[in-house]
């Protein structure tokens, strides 16, 4: 009897276990990678879709996700798990294999994405209220840290918080105009927090190449870009692309550009200019402006296709429903479509033999082929916005 | 006639959200609300969040816009805020459309 009740107990614990964990679950799936999985955010339903990138074709959605507009992810260095921080301040770890959400905490009142440290160890949400950042475990999205950004006016909201080498996280105080460093190398608390100053006027979104070595923030209050070598000892940041306007009036900016897409193309980076029908080339030794070409309307995302030949730009409202392609070497645009009303967002496969394409008001989502432009897919999603591939995982600054 | 009520009802207690729960429409027609609606939640929200509670851009829901004029908010829509990234509309708001989108957001917006 003792031992039945002993076999028993042993039995129902782990029952738990296994339930809590999700165990029984994924051993009821067949067996696959996530390599070439991927998810798309449905902002306004607070859902995302869990994608194949292979078969192009949705897996499952997954709901509950809160208030999901401007939404963004980070992958684990398994590629299993998406951690996708909600503008609500939710950051949630979904299980891509079992389709289900792993972990959520409501860690502030309002954000703007994160990232993940180069170990896979800490997760970092980069917060408008309370302005700063907040670091949690990866493995239980326990608080690890909580750098309040303070400033002589308050608490700054922080934008462009991006992994570097070394356990570091580097984000930019938008109201103060700094840039921080947060070096968890040496254990989570204290973490070392270098600070910056007097980068420019409202830095609106930031940038870690890479290689992990230049974090560039574009300012929205000034024309130009501060740039910081994280390789100098100490660091500190300079001006870049000064006056890149040069005093021309400004059209009025619908949305703000993004810099996480500005990838190299070639020797030469490109990127979005704030208030202007133009994206600028410039010299990845130098950093000085080599060439800019005249767009269909304000750039939103300047991606490069990943083997830089080619860079795909989506623009603002009024004018989001087209797509140009520029080819890197000659700076001419080469190709222009529209793949249909509001066109928010386009990732690479991996090797970029692909493109996914959200095309919010078509609640779609439209798969090309990166070299034809051919159409090879279109996959219904509710308002779909941010798409995010798990080859991420293994990109410093993505 | 009941339309004229509805208007005269609007001048008079633009700032009270209980009235009928009905929607103001004076200036638009249905198809043209929808459009902004969807603008404001969407395209505004992509500052000042899709529930309107506020990101880069201040919250602007109905409770905290409370006490403003209708034609205040109207203007800030039409001019954009000098000196921040808040955007002058005009080129692409009509008068009627500006009006449109501040009775809204001071009768729901955020809701």
């Amino acid at each position: 009897m003792r031992v039945l009740l002993k076999a028993l107990l042993v039995l129902s614990m782990a029952l738990i276990a296994a339930s809590a964990t999700g165990v029984l679950r994924a051993s009821q799936l067949a067996l696959r990678g996530t390599g070439d999985l991927g998810i798309v955010i449905e902002r306004a339903t607070g859902s995302l879709l869990i994608v194949d990138t292979t078969g192009r074709k949705t897996l499952s959605r997954v709901e509950g996700l809160g208030d999901l507009s401007h939404a963004s992810a980070v992958f684990s260095r398994d590629e299993r798990y998406a951690f996708v921080f909600g503008r609500d301040g939710g950051l949630t770890k979904v299980d891509l294999l079992t389709g289900t959400i792993a972990g959520r905490v409501v860690q502030a009142g309002n954000s703007i994405g994160g990232a993940i440290s180069d170990d896979g160890t800490l997760v970092a949400v980069s917060n408008y209220e309370p302005g700063g950042v907040r670091v949690f475990d990866a493995a239980t999205l326990a608080l690890v840290a909580d750098i309040p950004a303070a400033w002589p006016g308050g608490l700054s909201k922080t934008i462009g918080l991006v992994d570097a080498p070394g356990r570091r996280f580097v984000f930019t105080l938008w109201d103060a105009g700094e840039t921080w460093i947060a070096d968890f190398s040496n254990g989570a608390a204290p973490c070392i927090i270098t600070k910056l100053e007097g980068i420019g006027a409202n830095p609106y979104d930031a940038l870690i190449t890479a290689d992990g070595r230049y974090y560039v923030a574009g300012l929205y209050g000034e024309d130009g870009l501060s740039l910081v070598d994280l390789w100098d000892d100490p660091v500190k940041p300079r001006r870049i692309l000064d006056n890149y306007g040069r005093g021309e009036a400004k059209l009025p900016v619908y949305k703000m550009p993004h810099l996480e897409g500005w990838a190299l193309a070639g020797d030469r980076f490109v990127l979005p200019a704030v208030g202007r029908h133009e994206v600028l080339f410039v010299d990845a030794r130098s950093f000085a402006e080599v060439a800019r070409t005249s767009v269909h309307g304000q750039p939103v995302f300047a991606v490069a296709r990943p083997d830089g030949r080619h860079v795909w730009v989506n623009f603002a409202h009024p004018r989001n429903d087209t797509i140009q392609v520029i080819d890197s070497r000659s700076a001419e645009v080469v190709k222009e479509w529209r793949p249909g009303p509001a066109v928010l967002h386009m990732e690479f496969t991996a090797r970029g033999h692909e493109v996914w394409v959200s095309v919010r008001d078509a609640n779609a989502v439209q798969v090309y082929d990166a070299r034809t432009f051919e159409k090879k897919a279109e996959i219904a999603a509710t308002s779909p916005s941010g798409i995010f591939f798990t080859s991420r995982a293994h990109r410093t600054g993505l | 006639m009941s339309r004229l009520w509805v208007a005269a009802g609007c001048v008079l207690c633009w700032s009270a959200t209980s009235w009928a729960g009905e929607r103001w429409s004076g200036t638009v027609d249905p198809a043209r609300a929808a459009a902004l609606e969807r603008l404001v939640l969407q395209d505004c929200g992509s500052c000042h969040g899709m529930t309107l509670k506020g990101g880069l851009g201040p919250d602007i829901r109905a409770a905290t816009l409370k006490g403003s004029s209708p034609k205040a908010i109207k203007e800030i829509i039409l001019d954009g805020v000098p000196g921040t990234p808040m955007p002058p509309w005009r080129s692409l708001l009509s008068e009627g459309d500006a009006e449109w989108i501040a009775h809204y957001l001071l009768q729901e917006g955020g809701r």
